[in-house]
């Protein structure tokens, strides 16, 4: 049995007097122990409320979650809120995007690390203090017997990072769930804080749920590779075979806007045309469809099933054939 | 922050200067004046002439000022023409100022204890009827006139109550310490009379708290729901903290730092409060002097009462500055 397996989980706001928005439509996916699997997407596509609704971090009006997300056996969204606020920070632990605004601004790094170990491993202070500093040090921020005192304002933006993810560590959850973890650090910074990750994951065996637009992190981190779009996985398989054959358009279309290091100078980038729509008609057709360079009429008219291709899970009428280099030029 | 306490400080004594000018110039453009004041309308030419002799009022402005700031060197404020006739101005300031510093005090204890916690409530409960009820009140609590109030309170509360409804004590045997008349009562181990004292304190507090629980409840309401929004208040639920550490230590500690403006200024602002309710209340304070002052245009109570009134805002407002440094480490480490 996978540690977290997640079927069919759907997310729909529900806004007095607007139409209901499903941010996520259905979605399912496995993570084995001490695995690490990517959740790629847009802005929009339903990665982080996917991540917040495995967290009971969602609001509880206005939010409606059906589906499962079972984590050891037990189905996390049936659980009560005192039994969710027992697990979380103990069984799972969340890394997010802003480390700067996601610390406490008035409250010492220290206790904001000790906090959590008084919670759930029963600590006393003076214990958790030493710990917190045993923590500090193992994701590599020197001195930290001077940083435990400091607050969030006093560290540069790398080692908030680092203490964030000391934090989500600091009661050896079986499953971490980082979200755009390196997306508002510097370039040189954010290549540190992924090597740091992978190897405590190793280290620890955590299992490693990578939410993610940059492909970058993808290929240096993940096992397994869901690609969403519009709410939904329209691709799923492993990293390299992901990378080497990408099949849905969606996905071909991310990896051909990446700039290579041996293209041709002048050589242009291939964006993928458009932008995510607000609310993405997954009822008519393929949500993709007016932005992808593949569609045919089928496309509009009948929504693509999910189908499982030799360990690849893709849901597209009309898939890339393997060997396409970068997608053509889309007619405006 | 010593050179920071100490500049402001210096300032001050500039503000008070220039204040003490502009009073002293304004109190003489009110029509009438002590000496019809003292003698009424009727009186002859010739007893108005001595007794404006006697204040020393026949004399030019500007040398009645100079001489004003010559005595106030020495300590010396004027005698009292009006309020308490014969008494020095100082001295009814020194008796009455602890009367209206106990008063504000409990005023804005109750709109603390009351304002706070509820628009923690407010805020967490957004877009209920708890909230919306809670807001109304609060519009209600600002807009109340707070004579309006004071009498509402002494009439139908007072009676309905049985609580005393004027004064600040029943002529009761107590021991003067202090000149706070429930702290005298705790150091002396007279109860009754830390007991009478609370029972007449009770109504010209909650006269007095209205507007500073409405402001303070609001602001609170609002400082919440901000920091509710903020992400480290979803990293502390990402580490499953339990529901009050969450409310403390990440809630409460970061909404503080406009409240406790907002607090500040309020106590500053009582004073206004406190001269209606006082004098509704009879309640023998600084308030209640100006207002008598103001009748009877007694000069150096109101010149000394209101520069008094000016230090203690300004003073407020300067403790108000130094306390964001101890809340709010990124001041203090700047």
């Amino acid at each position: 049995m996978a540690l977290l397996e997640v079927r069919d989980l759907t997310v729909v706001f529900q806004r007095k007097g607007e139409e209901p928005f499903r941010a996520v439509d259905g979605v399912s996916f496995d993570v084995e122990p001490g695995q690490t699997v990517g959740l790629v997407g847009e802005s929009g596509c339903g990665k982080s409320v996917t991540s917040l609704a495995i967290m009971g971090l969602l609001p509880k009006r206005g939010a409606k979650i059906t589906g499962t997300v079972s984590y050891d056996g037990t189905d996390l969204l049936k659980l009560s809120d005192k039994e969710m606020r027992d697990r979380r920070g103990r069984d799972l632990g969340m890394v997010f995007q802003d480390p700067l605004s996601s610390l406490n601004p008035v409250v010492p790094i220290g206790l904001q690390v000790t906090e959590v170990l008084e919670r759930h491993r029963g600590m006393p202070r003076k214990e958790a203090m030493i710990e917190a500093k045993n923590l500090l040090d193992k994701v590599g921020i020197p001195d930290p017997n001077r940083r435990l005192k400091e607050y969030p304002h006093q560290l540069s933006g790398g080692m908030r990072q680092r203490a964030l993810i000391a934090i989500a560590l600091a009661c050896r959850p079986k499953l971490l769930i980082a979200d755009e973890p390196t997306t508002a650090l510097d370039v040189t910074i954010q290549a540190q804080i992924l090597s740091l990750m992978k190897e405590l994951v190793q280290d620890l065996g955590t299992a490693l749920v990578m939410i993610t637009h940059d492909l970058g992190v993808v290929a240096g981190l993940c096992d397994e590779v869901n690609v969403l779009y519009g709410g939904k996985v329209v691709e799923k398989a492993m990293r390299h075979k992901l990378f080497a054959e990408p099949r849905h358009p969606y996905t071909h279309g991310l990896l051909s806007s990446i700039p290579r290091l041996d293209a041709a100078p002048g050589e242009k980038l291939t964006p993928i045309k458009g932008s995510v729509a607000d609310n993405i008609p997954w009822s008519e057709g393929c949500a993709f469809a007016p932005r992808c360079p593949n569609a045919l009429d089928i496309c509009v008219q009948v929504t693509p099933a999910e189908e499982d291709q030799l360990g690849r899970l893709l849901r597209c009428h009309n898939p890339v054939v393997p060997g396409t280099p970068a997608a053509e030029e889309v007619p405006v | 922050m010593l050179r920071y306490t100490i500049r402001r400080l210096i300032q001050l004594v500039g503000v008070v200067l220039v204040l003490s000018l502009l009073l002293f110039a304004w109190l003489r453009l009110l029509p009438g004046g002590p000496v019809s004041a003292l003698l009424g309308e009727r009186a002859t030419p010739e007893s108005r002439a001595a007794l404006t002799k006697q204040l020393g009022l026949d004399q030019p402005i500007v040398v009645q000022y100079f001489k004003f700031l010559g005595r106030a060197a020495t300590g010396d404020f004027g005698v009292s023409t009006g309020v308490q006739p014969g008494d020095s101005a100082l001295d009814i300031f020194l008796q009455r100022f602890p009367a209206t510093l106990e008063l504000s005090f409990f005023a804005i204890l109750i709109a603390i204890a009351i304002g706070v916690p509820l628009g923690y409530l407010a805020a967490k409960r957004r877009g209920s009827w708890f909230d919306n009820l809670s807001v109304v009140g609060s519009l209600i609590g600002v807009a109340v006139p707070v004579f309006f109030l004071a009498y509402v309170l002494k009439d139908v509360a007072a009676s309905g109550l049985g609580l005393p409804s004027s004064g600040r004590q029943d002529a009761i045997d107590a021991t003067r310490v202090t000149g706070f008349f429930t702290l005298d009562g705790i150091i002396t181990g007279e109860w009754d009379a830390t007991f009478n004292a609370l029972e007449h304190l009770i109504l010209p507090a909650i006269a007095l708290a209205t507007i500073p629980f409405a402001v303070i409840f609001r602001i609170t309401r609002a400082a919440v729901l901000d920091v509710l929004d903020e992400d480290f208040v979803r990293t502390a639920e990402s580490k499953g903290l339990t529901a009050p550490v969450i409310r403390r230590r990440h809630v409460l500690r970061n909404a503080m730092l406009p409240v406790v403006t907002t607090i500040g200024l309020q106590t500053g602002a009582l004073l206004s409060g406190a001269v209606l309710t006082e004098k509704v209340f009879s309640f023998a304070g600084v308030g209640e002097a100006l207002a008598i002052g103001f009748e009877r245009r007694d000069y150096p109570v109101l010149l000394l009462l209101i520069i008094m009134a000016t230090i203690v805002y300004v003073v407020v407002n300067l403790l108000v500055d130094l306390s964001y440094a101890v809340i709010d480490p990124r001041i203090r480490t700047r």
